[in-house]
């Protein structure tokens, strides 16, 4: 009787194990960069290439910086709520067009609204290894000092945006 | 006549033989050798965020091009291998490294299958001890012993 208790002990603990595992999502890595300053860069816009957009033009402000593309699928799932979002107004959404073309890019925004304030053309994809941006889209929270202080891999829903990001950005509004 | 002919097609075939010897190894794009040796043995060790079971140096992702590109010009500028992985690190953890370091958070990576060993090493030991004993403990009955003497006549 108790020679078996151990081998039951030892399944139930690597149940626990794999049990935990089917809810953890691998490719959600964790980035180095929540609780670090916004790398710096300076972009040319998608409506004017001749103007530039730097984060330095948001300080002051909390803002969501949202990396999209027009080749990328699950970016569909979530431009509606982004359009959604920005109806509302209660902050701003930067967009970084990633590795596309100003064409594409611009049809994409005609067909489906623009929800971004501001859309900034990385076009060779240099600003988003500054951002270790692996999978697109992804969003970052920036407060008004110009800090990383949330990172969405993956797009946003309308659980994220409820749970984490609209709360999140209330409490940094205030401070 | 018919000898002309078979030097002719002796000629030919000769001539056939060599194309092989045209052939050449890829040659690295960059005409720095050095810098090409140090970009392949850093993107053997770090890994490809897209396809993960993939070292940036066997993906073919969009981004797995973009870092070996981004390593390739760290390589060019002189950057040490700590830095190029350094910079990476800042940027994307120590996921990408395909060895992670020993911090608190990986004590249990590295040091786990040393604990399993010295866990089962002990379990084997006590196991064999306790046989051991049992084995050697138990006397043989009268009725036993008188077998044992009769088979070994």
């Amino acid at each position: 009787m108790k020679r078996g208790l151990i081998p039951l002990a030892i399944f139930l603990i690597v149940v626990g194990f794999l049990f935990k595992g089917l809810f953890l999502d691998p490719r959600e890595v964790p980035s180095p960069l929540v609780g670090k300053p916004a790398p710096q860069f300076s972009l040319p816009r998608l409506d004017n290439p001749e103007t530039k957009f730097s984060p330095k033009d948001m300080l002051g402000k909390v803002w969501l910086f949202n990396v999209w593309a027009s080749w990328c699928g699950a970016c569909r799932d979530e431009h509606p709520i982004l359009v959604e979002l920005s109806k509302a107004g209660f902050v701003p959404v930067i967009g970084m067009d990633y590795k596309d073309t100003r064409p594409e890019a611009q049809q994409w925004l005609d067909q489906g609204g623009n929800p971004y304030n501001v859309v900034a053309v990385d076009a060779d994809g240099r600003v988003g290894i500054d951002y270790g941006v692996y999978g697109v889209p992804e969003t970052y929270v920036i407060d008004k000092a110009g800090m990383i202080a949330y990172k969405q891999i993956g797009p946003v829903t309308y659980d994220a945006l409820r749970d984490k990001i609209i709360p999140l950005v209330k409490r940094l509004q205030a401070q | 006549m018919k000898l002309t002919r078979i030097v002719r097609l002796i000629v030919i075939l000769c001539l056939l033989q060599s194309v092989s010897l045209w052939a050449q190894e890829a040659q690295p794009l960059q005409a720095n050798a050095a810098v090409e040796v140090q970009v392949e043995r850093l993107s053997t060790q770090l890994r490809c965020l897209v396809c993960q079971n993939q070292t940036i140096a066997d993906s073919h992702a969009e981004l797995a091009q973009d870092l070996k590109q981004e390593i390739r010009e760290m390589a060019a500028k002189g950057m040490t291998d700590q830095a190029i992985i350094d910079y990476l690190v800042a940027r994307y953890g120590d996921f990408v490294r395909y060895k992670p370091p020993f911090n608190p958070a990986t004590s249990f990576l590295w040091l786990g299958p040393f604990g399993l060993l010295l866990a089962g090493g002990f379990g084997l030991f006590v196991m064999l001890r306790r046989r051991q004993k049992m084995s050697a403990d138990v006397p043989l009955s009268a009725d036993e012993a008188r077998k044992v003497s009769e088979l070994l006549k």
